[in-house]
């Protein structure tokens, strides 16, 4: 082979040190080129136009298209076909002049219920993933960063008479609840008055030794919720609950914040040895600032891309509890309980199951497909020099 | 101590302690996990509104005594931490029995895992049959049509909500085949030959352990692929491509084999789909498996059988990652947890 004379490799001296582009504008073209991503990204912002859209046209007195009107007289029309004006008063026929998607069982419009349904499953993919990541983030935060940090005897002392005063009291005997809270006040002035320096003899040794660290204790506790089957705990909590989406939407976030917190601590546990985080511990910034300016942006990307996977599970998880009749109470459509009510017509009236069915999958596939691009375009090493 | 050929004395003690306090700090840890499953799910069931005695005010059988009764038999008067120890006493000692009929939970629960066994059996082949070879190929044509291919599909696999996948597949066989699918077998077949009573068994068997596999197949062959392309940028595969070794040596002896020690540990997490059963797929087939009477347990608000059911799957998921863990320790000796 032959050797290459120094001077041909030259322009690497001159080239700039720092990369050209911005992380940022780096990221941008790598998603750019994942042309699945693009695809998902274009879905969502339709889907995300259509519920609103979907909103402000089927709520109200008066709206546009409404997808609670009966029409006995023409049910279980297929898709695209014309009303049967003679039979209909004026304001019963479809605004469109054609039932779009066609007709249900009780003559209700499909678009409109599509429309209004389209709604409940993006705000339960958002608030359920919005609940999960912020709890996510607070407990693998905390365990991330004041891991190390012990839990010592003498505080589950405390919490622990304080919390059976509490419950004690709640459950009616008010005496022992009130005996319990007082002494757990006392210890907690106790161990307030030992913690601070040269009063170490004041209270027994093993006292103030460490039971285990704030680490162990989030993880295990999310080793716990582990071990809850998770749409089963979902199916159980929202059926003994009243029927309303905000139950669905909290407790599908409530259950699914463990693998942000599993995120979030595990690139916490590397970050805070870094340089520049000691370098700002050294300037005196405060925790609160170290862990949502310097740290949190560096931990991001992992848990952008699972809370984009987590809202297409949320809305799948939604449809199958609308699908089995939890949920939204009944004159409301979801797309889940439109699939539902029209399984009895699968032969029938087809377009009543293919319809929603549909639509839940390309909603769910966009959100997977652009949380893979995200995945791509926040992946360090597929970054061009 | 034996010196066994090949093992220093030392490091070989050092690894059986190792075991041992391993196997023995798991299981604390593990049990105090349960303890802690077992108040929480508790505490869920009896805090949520509503009693279990109102689930049906409207019958006119159910007055005012027969509540009484009904509380006083079950325990509901007590106090919750009564309750609890009540609860979990009748659980251990076997004695456990369902609100709704009486008979004994255990039994119950024994019968309707023998009815969904062969839906996760077939399930759990069809998964680990079908999405090694689709994730080997689709690592080793990297980027071709295949591999792209396979990968939409997968996506689209995972996509599809399963209720509306079943409803494909169930027009699909019933227009085309012209069998019927639903239920567990065909209702009046008694005095059939038998491979047609067979071959009506395996069709009302095969859709709904296709549905819940489909997940499965695409999360798993997805991270075969991953993987199998780790390891193929390994430096000690380049080695052997550049020794000119025939690719498929490459692959499959070199690769493959490395790729696939993640995956023994995978047996382990298996486990746990052993108990739950999906709830929609057997309710839109109607097929008596598990998961379609902790459905019904739910709807009756039937205490016991949900709360067994949700400790016999706490107790799955911790033994699935006890055993993965042991695995673990076993194939991979770099692993020291």
């Amino acid at each position: 082979m032959m050797e290459k004379p120094l001077t041909e490799n030259a322009h690497i001296l001159d080239a700039p040190e720092a990369p050209k582009q911005s992380r940022f504008i780096q990221g941008f073209h790598l998603f750019n080129q994942n042309r699945m991503a693009i695809v998902g990204l274009v879905i969502f912002v339709i889907f995300f136009m259509t519920a609103v859209a979907g909103v402000v046209l089927t709520s109200g007195q008066d709206p546009v298209f409404n997808p609670a009107l009966v029409r006995l007289q023409e049910k279980l029309l297929p898709p695209l076909s014309r009303p049967n004006l003679e039979t209909l008063k004026s304001h019963e026929a479809p605004k469109l002049g054609i039932y779009l998607l066609g007709t249900d069982d009780l003559g209700r419009d499909v678009f409109a219920r599509m429309l209004q349904g389209a709604w409940v499953s993006l705000t339960v993919g958002f608030v359920a993933v919005g609940i999960a990541v912020i709890v996510g983030i607070f407990m693998g935060g905390l365990a991330g960063y004041y891991g190390q940090g012990g839990i010592r005897y003498d505080q589950i002392l405390t919490v622990s008479l304080l919390l059976s005063g509490i419950v004690l009291f709640l459950l009616g005997w008010v005496k022992f609840g009130c005996g319990f809270f007082a002494v757990g006040i006392f210890s907690l002035i106790l161990s307030f008055i030992a913690g601070r320096p040269k009063q170490d003899h004041f209270m027994p040794g093993w006292l103030r030794k460490t039971a285990f660290s704030f680490d162990t204790l989030i993880m295990r506790m999310v080793d716990i919720m582990l071990c809850f089957p998770s749409f089963f705990l979902i199916l159980t909590v929202v059926a003994l609950l009243p029927a309303s989406i905000y139950n669905i939407m909290i407790v599908i976030g409530l259950t699914s914040w463990m693998g942000t917190t599993r995120f979030v601590r595990a690139e916490f546990l590397s970050l805070r040895e870094q340089d520049f985080v000691s370098a700002a511990k050294a300037l005196g910034v405060g925790d609160f600032r170290i862990i949502f300016r310097h740290m949190m942006p560096n931990a991001i990307a992992p848990v952008l891309v699972s809370s984009t996977i987590g809202i297409a599970t949320a809305i799948l998880t939604e449809a199958g509890l609308s699908f089995l009749g939890f949920g939204v109470p009944p004159p409301y459509a979801t797309w889940g309980n439109i699939l539902s009510d029209g399984k009895r017509f699968i032969f029938d009236a087809p377009w009543l199951t293919f319809v929603p069915g549909v639509a839940i999958l390309i909603v769910v596939l966009c959100f997977n497909l652009f949380g893979e691009g995200l995945k791509d375009a926040l992946n360090p090493k597929l970054r061009q020099e | 101590m034996d010196q066994g050929p090949g093992y220093a004395p030392a490091v070989d003690g050092g690894v059986v302690d190792f075991m041992f306090s391993f196997i023995g700090r798991s299981i604390v840890q593990k049990t105090i996990t349960l303890f802690f499953v077992s108040v929480v799910s508790f505490l869920i069931i009896h805090l949520a509104p509503g009693e279990p005695s109102q689930i049906d005010p409207m019958n006119p059988k159910f007055t005012p005594e027969m509540v009484e009764r009904f509380q006083k038999e079950f325990h509901l008067d007590e106090p919750l931490y009564v309750q609890y120890v009540y609860f979990y006493r009748d659980l251990f000692t076997g004695k456990i029995v369902s609100w709704k009929d009486n008979q004994s939970v255990l039994s119950k629960i024994w019968e309707r895992f023998l009815n969904s066994l062969p839906l996760f059996i077939v399930g759990t082949l069809l998964t680990w049959t079908l999405s090694f070879p689709v994730g080997i190929r689709s690592a080793i044509h990297r980027g071709g049509i295949y591999d792209r291919s396979a990968t939409f599909f997968s996506y689209f696999l995972i996509s599809i909500p399963g209720f509306f996948f079943a409803y494909i597949l169930i027009i699909l066989v019933v227009t085309v085949f012209h069998v019927p699918v639903i239920g567990m077998e065909t209702y009046g077949m008694g005095d059939a030959p038998w491979p047609n009573l067979f071959m009506d068994r395996i069709w009302h068997l095969l859709i709904p352990s296709v549905l819940g596999a489909t997940g499965g197949i695409a999360v798993l062959s997805r991270y075969v692929r991953s993987q199998m392309l780790e390891v193929e940028g390994q430096d000690y595969v380049r080695t052997a491509r550049a020794k000119g070794l025939p690719p498929d040596q490459v692959h499959y002896k070199h690769a493959l084999r490395n790729a696939l020690l993640p995956f023994v540990t995978m047996f382990g997490l298996i486990l746990p789909g052993l108990i739950g059963g999906s709830v929609i797929i057997e309710s839109i087939f109607s097929w008596p498996g598990m998961g379609r009477m902790a459905y019904e347990a739910i709807l009756a608000r039937d205490y016991p059988i949900i709360l067994t059911v949700n400790f016999l799957s706490a107790v799955l998921v911790l033994v699935g990652t006890f055993i993965s863990d042991l695995l673990y320790l076993a194939v991979d000796p770099r692993i020291r947890l």
